[in-house]
């Protein structure tokens, strides 16, 4: 059985939830797995990083590089090309960052690519069974994939919980040597804070939210007398926003705010994970 | 500039409702409703502007059929300069890797200083872009919502991150860029538009005037392969009221009365 790599995603030295949900997923490929998470980034926060995650894994590969102090996905890969064996499992979250390394990972070290993975019902021979959904969810596919070669999967945040066991005591070992220059193309500028809006509804203890059901902008005005009715904001999913109905402060989802009503209406949505990963 | 936009023609899911056909193994494809993939449609408009502000020629791809086609037409009615179908009876069963690899045969043959895609497909895995770019050893960003032309052969573009917050960017042309929903707002096409574009002729392309490698694409190439699909199981915690519509609102007062939510 290939070795498992798990990339954890990290901020501010601290992992982020899929770091152990990654070791969760590596238990579902081959349950006498020993995964190995590799951290990449630079400084104490790396330190930091490797540290908190001895519990959780056997092993963690650190790779210190200056270049990666914040992680540019194509840094990142030429990075993880040259510490990571050919043939491998890689595991990435299916995050605004899984997206822009994991498809390019896949071919630079010549392996199979599965996205957004929700459940993984183990390995038949040199075949990987998997699980996805298609058309927002509406509809999901059983995946087969030959993992001859090694393969990169993206797995949906959330989906994979860990079962309790007795904690690790994992050996931090120093993969830096193994990276020197590397460059890239692209060069990350800054980050842009969204600007807040109107009304914050994160802090409403009533929303009543509209998707792309409500069909037409004339209609957001019902919901709206709803709303005013019940002590309520209107808040939306994403597309409601796309079509420029109600402002990006509106919206409801991983690419929105997270919100923790004590009463959510949600009206003509179809509950993609996407919209469902903001409540 | 030139720029390629590469696009899918998708059953939509804003006009149907997916079902599992009788068999099992695939969806109900009798009477869907098929339509250009959503983000492809705002890659195309956020092509036609740059090229309009910048200068240059919009190309829209798609590797499929001839059913393929009308969508090529639709995006050529919205303002794309030529649409390309690439087809071939090898191409066929083909994973993303496989999708990847013929496009990067025709952008070899070609020149384009940007590539464009949608951030993903409704039955894809946001995984075509990348692969290409990777491919090409071009760079490449995804979830891209802003793009702005520099000097010198370089772009500024923001990428959409958590908590609607955008990470900027700073990318080198020739690139690749997968585009998020809500980047501008597509135009509208109407029947005259596509009327005007009906009789163009649309090149088409095979696996010989590519020189792709035909084991290396399609089924035979796939390492990748959908097995069956299958409805998820339902979730618990859902009630279906039923009853009048005064009733259902009477009882779901109740409940959220019931459950603390309202007073």
């Amino acid at each position: 059985m290939a070795r498992i790599f798990a990339y954890i995603v990290h901020k501010g030295g601290v992992a982020d939830d899929s770091a152990v949900e990654l070791a969760a997923a590596a238990k579902k490929t081959d349950a006498g797995a020993s995964p190995i998470a590799v951290v990449t980034g630079w400084g104490p926060e790396l330190d930091a990083v490797c540290e908190s995650l001895r519990p959780s894994y056997s092993e963690i590969w650190k790779v210190a590089n200056q270049a990666i102090a914040y992680p540019n996905a194509e840094l990142v890969r030429q990075a993880l090309v040259k510490v990571i064996p050919r043939d491998s499992i890689v595991l990435v979250p299916h995050s605004h960052f899984g997206i822009d390394l994991a498809p390019g990972l896949s071919i630079k070290m010549n392996s199979a690519f599965v996205s957004d993975v929700v459940a993984i019902d183990g390995v038949d021979g040199t075949a990987l069974k998997l699980v996805r959904q298609e058309f927002g969810g509406q509809i999901s596919a059983h995946v087969g994939c030959d993992i001859s070669s090694g393969v990169v999967l993206t797995t949906r945040p959330g989906a994979f919980k860990l079962q309790e066991g007795a904690p690790l005591s994992g050996a931090v070992v120093d993969k830096s040597a193994e990276v020197s220059v590397i460059t890239a193309k692209r060069r990350y500028l800054e980050t842009v804070v969204a600007e807040a809006g109107d009304v914050d509804i994160t802090k409403q203890a009533v929303l009543v939210s509209v998707g792309r059901g409500i069909q037409e902008k004339d209609n957001i005005a019902i919901a709206q007398e709803l709303a005013d009715i019940m002590g309520a904001v209107v808040s939306c999913s994403r597309p409601v926003v796309d079509a420029k109905w109600l402002p990006k402060s509106r919206q409801v989802g991983s690419s929105g705010q997270t919100v923790k009503p004590k009463v959510y209406m949600a009206c003509g949505m179809s509950g993609s994970f996407q919209h469902l990963a903001g409540l | 500039m030139e720029i390629l936009v590469c696009v899918r023609r998708v059953p939509d899911t804003s006009e149907n409702e997916i079902q599992l056909n009788s068999a099992g193994n695939d969806i109900e494809r009798d009477d869907l409703v098929y339509s250009v993939n959503e983000p492809d449609n705002y890659a195309v408009e956020e092509a036609i502007q740059i090229a309009a502000n910048a200068g240059g020629n919009v190309t829209v791809v798609t590797v499929g059929t001839d059913e393929d086609e009308e969508v090529l037409r639709r995006e050529m009615a919205m303002g794309a300069n030529q649409g390309v179908l690439i087809t071939d009876d090898a191409f066929s069963g083909s994973d993303g890797r496989g999708i990847a690899t013929i496009l990067q045969a025709f952008v070899q043959k070609n020149h384009y200083d940007l590539i464009l895609t949608g951030i993903q497909a409704e039955d894809g895995g946001a995984q075509v872009g990348g692969m290409l770019a990777a491919l090409l050893d071009y760079p490449f960003a995804s979830l891209v919502n802003s793009i702005s032309v520099l000097d010198g052969d370089k772009l500024k573009i923001s990428r959409e991150i958590e908590g609607g917050n955008r990470e900027m960017n700073e990318i080198d042309l020739p690139c690749v860029l997968s585009i998020q929903t809500g980047i501008n707002e597509p135009r509208y096409v109407g029947m005259r538009g596509i009327r005007q574009v009906a009789s163009v002729e649309i090149p088409t392309f095979g696996a010989s005037d590519l020189g792709v490698d035909s084991a290396s694409v399609g089924a035979a190439g796939a390492k990748v392969k959908r097995t069956d699909y299958f409805i998820p199981a339902l979730g618990k915690g859902a009630e279906m009221l039923q009853g009048s519509q005064e009733e259902i609102i009477d009882k779901l007062i109740e409940l959220m009365k019931a459950k603390g939510g309202l007073n």
